[in-house]
């Protein structure tokens, strides 16, 4: 099983994505700011990790660092309302694999996300 | 015999000496020790006025025209007891103005005019050039003499470049250059060249007199015995007191040299320029009249000596002094003699050089320059360098020229005639000088007239017949006049024939030359500016006490004069600065004393300086420390042109102010405009991010609930999120609407008479629940018992919940809300446990999304727009709205004033409107 990690500050944000990919098959974890993520990381090594930017304490473009310079095979997938161009060229430019801005298509997010793990 | 080539090495090492003497000097005096500095060496250097001519000359017209050379020395030994009177004020004047040269003086007497200033040079030049190639010429002579004991002047034509002579020039040229122009200010003095000057003096002093005493006692037995031998002889008329036409002669002699002794360049250069305390001026007074005697103790019994023993003309007398020692075969006294008019020709060439490279720098080519505003530009970076540069090239022209003259024309005169129509040319300078310093009514047009005329008449009377002499023009004008006119002939102006050729010239030139001084100056008004100084002049003694500084102010000046002083020029408040800052560096308190120490008199007149200029600071200045009365009027005219000046300045620079500040307030409000910009932009931003959040939820959950097949417990679940999420969208856009009406000014209060205890209890009541979830402690003390506001209820409660709201999120423990009474408000309090608003923070945070200044991490807050909608609504009802820390909690606190209804009936007044 695919495990992934989802992080965003919002409950009925993270509720819909972890039921969706749950849904998908996959062993879903969730954190609802960047410090709570960074552990969990550290314990379960998910192969994906679906990022908010706003977050309180550890903000999402810290947390893309931090598992790129860890192990670079990890997946990053930054699902954020920040849309400007120059917010999506600082998260891709951090090594991120993937930005889609908020809101989003259920299926499109799945799809896209398997084809990455695979 | 003497070989040529000891005379030469002679010569040099002699220029040698002078050249250690004067570097000596300078580095004494660059050591803080001035050699020069006593009345001694002042009356020595005055006898640079001995040249050769006095050295060669005077026996050369003692012989012939007996004791009549005396005149020369009478005139100066008779007008010095004067100098107390004109000299002292001409040295007073020249260092008060810092005045450079004789062109200087008098072009600065008359309201600084440069025309004037460029005539007196160009006829300084005009009158000084062949007195200057005459002192090559009897160098020239002696040297020939000495050499081949040819006691005729027939002059060798040797081509220059194998002229002593020649290289004798460019040496001069080359010391004066060295020790005359160290310095840019014209007014600074030459220690090395005044001291090698005055050794120069006592040289040929003792060489003089030391062929006096050898002819005298030597040659003959004494006095006695030369006179009894020329009685013998049919001499006897050289000693008996007659000239040419007796009396009349004498007086004209002696005025003529009484102002040559003034006027002369080198003179006033010496005497004026050089000069380093009036006070020498005392000694001076009889010692330069003793030099004066004592170089002519012995002029007659030479020349008396040298006809009787070359009785038959054979020697020109002019060469007695050197003739008679090579006669009797002494060498060495020869060669003393020889270096001793030597030393009399440098002296005088190295000074007048001098004061002329100093009237043709300042006073002819500066002039030029500064008025070509091409030239200008060009220079004006390096004008301290080029003022040098001119100095020394016009040195070396001027000697070059001198050489040039002595070699065409200088050989076909004697040295007497020439010396006397210089002196004659000089003398045009006497009105305009002393009528200068004496009477206020001397003008401009009057001196230049005047000079011209005077020049004119010098040319055509004393001049022109010389160049018939020469065989350049026909003598047919000095036998019918000019056009044939006989009241015009040179020697014999309107039929005046009975003087002597020199006094002749002198007496048409100077009267007429002094009646139109008179008579224009009497009829032309004065410049502002020329009598301005017209009247600086003729008073100088009222305008400062001594030359030196330090010693002019040695007075003490009356405190509130020199306060006042300042305050006319400085204002107040900078008068009471500037003075602070003296009394600050000075470690001195002003004011203790009515009377200001010299040292703030001078620290005064600096910064007088700064504004009007040094010479009317010191003016200004002296006016309160002499406490002598200058005329009011004068004070009161400088006075008026400084305040005209000042106002026009202050106009200037309120108009400058006025336009910094418009173009501060446009800079202002672009900033302003920018800043809004970026605000709304940041706003709008904010409020699409905000908004996509929810709707981001409500998507997402839309599609679950579409594609799958829910349990119906999901399905109810997720349809409750989405209602909660749409409700939070409409709030949200509510809260923007809301705060857009309040910015714009166009919210309405709904205003009521309201009882606020109800109030508050009402709305913590709908709160406790949410406290009771979150496990806090809530307290609320209310400080009254019943009080009527006029206030908008529902918006008030809006503020009280979001400040409760806010304090659930942060608390840990406990809430406490406190309203109290204080003065003429009701405050309320909403105080909470938790980690506080940091201070960076504290600014902000009643602006609309304040999270949103922190890009990227949020704090939980809610929609951010909770404080900024409360804090308008306060201020809405005349209130203010606050946060900090009280006894370790964190303290919101707004208040309202208590009689706030008649600002709120006006204020919904206007608004309805």
């Amino acid at each position: 099983m695919n495990k992934i990690l989802i992080v965003d500050d919002e409950p009925n944000i993270l509720l819909s994505l972890e039921f969706l990919f749950k849904k998908e098959g996959f062993m879903v974890f969730i954190a609802r700011d960047g410090e709570e993520a960074m552990g969990i990381i550290e314990e379960n090594d998910p192969e994906l990790v679906i990022l908010d930017i706003m977050m309180p304490k550890v903000d999402g473009y810290e947390v893309c660092k931090h598992i790129k310079e860890k192990n670079e095979s990890v997946k990053v997938v930054f699902l954020s309302a920040k849309s400007k161009k120059q917010d999506v060229q600082k998260g891709m430019d951090l090594g991120a694999d993937l930005y889609l801005t908020k809101p989003f298509s259920n299926k499109d997010l799945v799809s896209k996300v398997k084809s990455l793990i695979n | 015999m003497l070989s040529n080539g000891l005379i030469i090495s002679f010569t040099f090492g002699y220029l040698a000496l002078l050249f250690a003497i004067a570097w000596y000097s300078e580095r004494s005096a660059f050591r803080g020790k001035k050699l020069s500095s006593n009345p001694y060496i002042y009356a020595l250097s005055l006898a640079v006025y001995c040249t050769a001519w006095t050295y060669y000359g005077s026996v050369g017209r003692a012989a012939t025209n007996g004791l009549e050379f005396l005149t020369i020395y009478i005139g100066p030994s008779l007008v010095a007891p004067l100098w107390w009177i004109v000299m002292r004020k001409i040295i007073r004047i020249s260092k008060v103005q810092h005045i450079s040269s004789i062109a200087d003086f008098i072009s600065s007497r008359y309201g600084k005019n440069i025309t004037l200033g460029g005539v007196v040079t160009v006829f300084c030049l005009l009158g000084i050039l062949p007195y200057t190639s005459i002192q090559i010429k009897a160098v020239a002579n002696s040297f020939d003499i000495l050499q081949y004991s040819e006691f005729n002047q027939n002059l060798i034509a040797y081509p220059f470049y194998q002229d002593t002579a020649f290289y004798l020039a460019l040496g001069l040229a080359l010391f004066t250059v060295l020790f005359g122009t160290r310095n840019v200010e014209a007014t600074a003095q030459h220690e090395g060249m005044v001291m090698a000057v005055a050794f120069e003096s006592v040289f040929k002093l003792i060489a003089f007199i030391t062929v006096g005493v050898f002819v005298t006692y030597f040659v003959y037995d004494g006095f006695a015995d030369i006179f009894a031998q020329a009685s013998l002889r049919g001499l006897d008329h050289l000693y008996v007191l007659q000239g040419e036409n007796g009396v009349s002669e004498w007086f004209w002699m002696s005025v003529l040299s009484m102002m040559a002794v003034l006027f002369l360049p080198r003179q006033f250069q010496m005497g004026v320029i050089e000069n380093n305390d009036e006070k020498h001026l005392d000694k001076a007074m009889w010692l330069f009249p003793a030099y004066l005697i004592l170089i002519n103790v012995f002029v007659l019994p030479i020349a008396l000596g040298g006809l009787v023993h070359f009785p038959m003309e054979t020697v020109d007398a002019d060469t007695f002094v050197l003739a008679l020692p090579i006669a009797y075969n002494q060498d060495w006294l020869a060669l003393l003699v020889y270096l001793g008019g030597f030393s009399a020709a440098t002296s005088m060439i190295i000074v007048s050089t001098i004061a002329l490279s100093n009237m043709v720098s300042n006073n002819l080519i500066m002039p030029i320059l500064l008025f070509n505003d091409n030239l200008k530009v060009k220079y004006q970076h390096k004008l301290g360098k080029i003022v040098l540069r001119i100095r020394r090239a016009s040195i070396f022209v001027i000697i070059l020229l001198a050489y040039v003259y002595y070699k065409e024309i200088s050989a076909k005169f004697s040295l007497v005639s020439i010396g006397l129509i210089s002196f004659v040319a000089i003398a045009q300078f006497t009105p305009a000088i002393i009528g200068g310093i004496f009477w206020k009514k001397g003008s401009r047009l009057g001196a230049l007239f005047g000079i011209v005329a005077g020049f004119v008449l010098w040319f055509f009377t004393l001049v022109l017949p010389t160049i018939v002499t020469a065989g350049y023009l026909q003598p047919d004008i000095l036998e019918n006049g000019l056009f044939g006119i006989s009241g015009l002939k040179p020697y014999a102006l309107f039929g005046f024939s009975d003087m002597s050729y020199v006094t002749h010239g002198l007496f048409f030139s100077l009267s007429f030359n002094l009646i139109l001084y008179v008579c224009i100056s009497l009829f032309s008004t004065q410049t502002s500016k020329e009598h301005n100084q017209a009247v600086v002049f003729v008073d100088i003694f009222k305008y400062s006490t001594s030359l030196d500084s330090s010693i002019i102010w040695k007075g003490q000046a009356y405190l509130p004069d020199l306060k006042a002083l300042l305050y006319n020029f400085l204002g107040e408040e900078k008068t009471r600065e500037v003075l602070e800052d003296f009394s600050l560096r000075t470690g001195r308190t002003i004011g203790t004393k009515n009377y200001a120490d010299p040292e703030l008199v001078n620290y005064s007149e600096r910064l007088l300086t700064g504004i009007i200029g040094s010479a009317s600071a010191r003016i200004m200045v002296a006016s309160v420390v002499e406490e002598e009365e200058i005329s009011m009027a004068e004070v009161l005219g400088i006075l008026k042109e400084t305040q005209e000046l000042k106002s026009l300045n202050i106009e200037l620079k309120q108009k400058s102010m006025e336009l910094e500040m418009a173009s501060e307030k446009l800079q202002n409000m672009n900033e302003t405009l920018r800043l809004n910009d970026m605000l709304k932009d940041e706003f709008i931003s904010t409020v699409t991010h905000e908004m996509k959040t929810p709707i981001t939820s409500i998507r997402a959950f839309s599609e679950i609930l579409l594609d799958e097949d829910l349990p119906e417990e999901d399905k109810k679940r997720f349809l409750d999120i989405i209602i909660q999420e749409t409700n939070r969208m409409t709030r949200l856009i509510d809260q923007v609407l809301d705060l857009e009406r309040f910015d714009s000014g166009r919210q309405e209060l709904n205003l009521e008479k309201t009882d606020i205890r109800i109030l508050i209890l009402q709305t913590t009541e709908s709160m406790l629940q949410v406290f009771k979830e979150k496990g806090l402690d809530f307290n609320i003390e209310i400080g009254f018992d019943e009080l009527q506001l006029l206030v908008d209820e529902d918006r008030l409660k809006q503020v009280i919940l979001n400040l409760l709201s806010n304090a659930s999120k942060f608390a840990k423990d406990k809430i406490v809300l406190k309203t109290f009474l204080k003065d003429h408000d009701l405050y309320l309090q909403v105080l909470d446990d938790g980690k506080g608003v940091p201070k960076e923070e504290v600014s902000y945070i009643f602006e609309k999304f304040f999270q949103a200044k922190n890009q990227t991490s949020k704090k939980p807050i809610g929609s951010g727009l909770g404080l900024a909608i409360s804090k308008k609504i306060i201020e809405y009802h005349g209130g203010k709205i606050g946060v900090f820390k009280k006894s370790g909690m964190t303290c919101f606190e707004f208040s309202l004033p208590l009689q706030l209804e008649h600002n709120l009936v006006t204020q919904s007044k206007t608004a309805d409107e």
